[in-house]
């Protein structure tokens, strides 16, 4: 892999679509500036858990996030890999990773679904954090980009959009309604990406639908041994789980879907799992997990971009 | 899928979530006395029971994983596969699992290799797991039954009429020798199917009058013919395109949601009729089996089932169960949804799924409790007429005519061959253009 970095951070993103060749779906991803903002939630904040604190400053480089929840039809094209000889002459160089050296998702035995439906603009779920983390290697492989998943803190970033309040449109789960499918207004499903308010950066879905993936190992306690201002903090996921997500999903009520709440990830979410050993795929229990993406102008040595993409 | 007027505005922090932390609690107590049970008794049986894997797949070996994790006083002491690799695979998995504990115990005089492997590691046993491919199923039931072991079997428990014939009758004996049978229709097994069962054996949603199941999903797996394999072994390592030894998707996996028909009606049906085919799945790789069925099943209460199974990519996905009856309609799928919507549109009944337990492990806790108990659960009756009701759909599907039970019961027709060897030659073969005959609806008999 030859792997330099082609941006410096002082020159602005901004927004663009990314194209797949043979595939006429699009991503289409929002430039994040860089800045600083408080991580976590006062002890004042309604239903705050403890791993939320305490509140103390991150500061982070420019990167995109992908503006919606990425898709069942995105993620299929990653499971059938039909489109991978459809080479894009125009291939950025940001990295050059053989495409058939990315190994790939089985095909599950069940509608990993689970009868909530594939069909155009329905977020992706169940699939593990391994598994999002190598669609995000297969789309940087496709597209010569670094993609990968959000880390904890460039998620609450983006929740945020520059807000302090339990929710970016303040702290009323009432307003919720608005902007998010939670458990009171989803029938007990997910939703088509896009459907609700954007937040003030234009991202949507951020709270509810589906709980999004972050890079990071959940370490309830680690805001407790951060000092003074954090640079781009990211825990290194050592062990399967609890990793971290975020943002809530369908399935949860308003106090889930705050900007701060974190939850980690348990071996229940493959509970139904009737093979063994189970997927590392697929979960099958986790309809209420999904993801998002990040493309990161600034792409790590080659010996550190595992941390990224996972083993 | 959801009706507008199901759309309710609902306050999100009012009435639903007091209701659901209510529903919460039914569900958890509906396991408690189970497993209490089982826990006071284990102190007063506490023999070693000893633990048979026949068919060391995947499935196989995550049933032997939740059964030797169902009880204390178990030992895992023999397995059988048709294959090698697969036996030594699935062991390894399960001895890295239960590693420092006594419970996985093969020695390698007791891993059985071969097509009659399964009777010297049932021999062996108190309690057999069967899972390979539901062909052999009856000749396996048999012989454990036979033999006086408490049986934990995969669905669907055969392929034909004589094989279910097969399984009705060992059903029978297994009642009469108190022997323990449970077969994984999880459903049974899961929370929230139990919760909608209580609430139509209230009344809740009156007579059910009609309802759709579905199993709509992209397709299984292929395994690809490989060098030097003969074709009865290509067949049964690729063994989910062929009749024989899987007896079709509609079976294999669509018997879950027809089963729910079966059981939330509470009766099976009289006759079936459908139609089905092969679309998209038509190549070498594919058998013989078709990619997709829709079958009307007519009941003796006069309700319609409509039952469709479809295996094909991005077409739309959707396994679960919807019925409507005189009071109300119910509306179930697999992420855990079961609800049940009055005729005025209004939600009467909404089940919440959270921490729920694992419906495969509860299979076997509730086994194991049985049998320390010295109590009979008997699934296999019922595990055998709604494999019976799938063979129906299926026959219903491949011949294009109306199939009775009565005849579909009575039918002679043996997918299943009594005596197989690695010199037979399977029951369909290849033409030479390395297609398979595949069934066509007005001139295919499915009787005899």
């Amino acid at each position: 892999m030859g792997l330099t970095p082609v941006f410096s951070q002082n020159e602005s993103l901004k927004d663009f679509t990314q194209t797949i060749e043979g595939s006429k779906l699009e991503i289409e991803m929002v430039a994040i500036p860089s800045g600083r903002f408080n991580m976590g939630s006062p002890a004042s904040e309604e239903h705050r858990n403890s791993d939320e604190g305490p509140v103390h400053e991150v500061s982070l480089n420019s990167f995109w996030i992908s503006k919606y929840e990425i898709t069942w039809e995105l993620y299929n094209l990653f499971v059938n890999r039909a489109i991978d000889g459809n080479n894009d002459p125009n291939i950025a160089t940001d990295v050059n990773i053989d495409i058939d050296a990315i190994s790939g998702a089985t095909i599950p035995y069940v509608d990993m679904s689970l009868g909530m439906g594939t069909s155009e603009g329905l977020p992706v779920g169940n699939v593990t954090q391994y598994a999002a983390s190598q669609f995000c290697k297969w789309l940087s492989a496709k597209t010569g980009h670094f993609y990968r998943l959000p880390t904890e803190a460039e998620w609450e970033y983006c929740a945020r959009a520059g807000t302090s309040t339990a929710y970016h449109f303040g702290d009323d789960p009432n307003d919720l309604n608005d902007y998010a499918w939670s458990y009171g207004n989803s029938e007990d499903t997910y939703h088509q990406v896009g459907q609700k308010k954007p937040n003030p950066w234009g991202l949507y879905d951020m709270y509810g639908n589906v709980a999004e993936w972050t890079l990071d190992q959940y370490v309830p306690n680690i805001y407790k041994s951060r000092k003074g201002t954090t640079v781009s903090p990211f825990e290194i996921a050592n062990k399967t789980y609890p990793r971290s997500v975020r943002g809530g999903s369908y399935n949860d009520d308003p106090e889930y879907l705050r900007s701060a709440v974190r939850l980690g990830s348990n071996e229940n979410w493959k509970m139904r799992d009737p093979q063994f050993p189970k997927s590392k795929w697929w979960n099958t229990d986790a309809p209420f997990v999904g993801f998002r993406i990040v493309r990161d102008p600034n792409v790590p040595k080659e010996s550190k971009i595992n941390n990224y993409w996972g083993q | 899928m959801k009706s507008s007027k199901n759309k309710t505005d609902v306050n999100p922090n009012t009435s639903r979530r007091g209701f659901c932390k209510n529903t919460a609690l039914v569900g958890a107590g509906m396991l408690l006395p189970g497993l209490e049970m089982s826990a006071m008794v284990n102190v007063l049986n506490n023999k070693k029971l000893k633990l048979a894997v026949v068919g060391c797949g995947g499935r196989g070996t995550g049933a032997a994983n939740q059964a030797l994790k169902a009880d204390e006083n178990i030992e895992l002491v023999a397995m059988a596969d048709a294959f090698q690799d697969q036996l030594d695979n699935s062991l390894m998995n399960l001895q890295k699992e239960f590693e420092g504990t006594k419970k996985v115990n093969v020695k390698d005089a007791h891993k059985y290799v071969g097509l009659d492997a399964y009777k010297k590691a049932i021999d062996m046993a108190d309690v057999v797991i069967l899972a390979t491919t539901p062909g052999f199923r009856p000749y396996h039931f048999e012989y454990a039954i036979n033999a006086g072991k408490h049986v934990f079997m995969e669905k669907p428990v055969a392929v034909d009429a004589p094989g279910i014939r097969k399984v009705l009758e060992m059903a029978k004996v297994a009642k009469e020798k108190k022997l323990n049978v449970v077969v994984g229709l999880q459903r049974h097994y899961q929370n929230n199917y139990l919760a909608i069962a209580d609430k139509i054996k209230e009344g809740s949603v009156g007579k059910i009058v009609s309802g759709q199941v579905y199993w709509n999903s992209a397709g299984v797996w292929v395994r690809p013919r490989k060098e030097g394999q003969t074709e009865l072994e290509y067949q049964m390592r690729n063994w989910y395109y062929f009749n024989w030894l899987c007896g079709d998707h509609i079976l294999e996996q669509h018997i879950h949601n027809i089963d729910v028909a079966n059981w939330f009606i509470g009766e099976y049906p009289i006759s079936a009729q459908g139609m089905g085919g092969r679309q998209i799945r038509t190549g070498k790789d594919h058998g013989e089996i078709f990619d997709h069925h829709f079958v009307e099943f007519t009941y003796p209460s006069g309700a319609v089932i409509a039952s469709q199974c479809r295996h094909q990519p991005d077409t739309w996905s959707k396994v679960g169960e919807n019925f409507q009856g005189t009071k109300g309609s119910i509306e179930m799928n697999d992420a855990g949804a079961a609800s049940i919507v009055g005729l005025d549109g209004e939600k009467m009944f909404d089940y919440r799924n959270r921490n729920d337990p694992n419906p495969y492990q509860v299979e076997h806790d509730r086994l194991f409790a049985s049998i320390r108990n010295n109590e009979v659960i008997s699934d296999a009756e019922n595990g055998a007429k709604s494999t019976m009701t799938a063979i129906m759909g299926r026959m219903a599907t491949y011949s294009g005519k109306v199939i009775t039970w009565e005849d579909a019961l009575a039918s002679t027709k043996l997918l299943m061959p009594s005596e197989i060897t690695w010199e037979s030659t399977p029951p369909s073969v290849p033409g030479p253009d390395g297609l398979y005959p595949i069934p066509t609806p007005g001139v295919t008999d499915v009787l005899s």
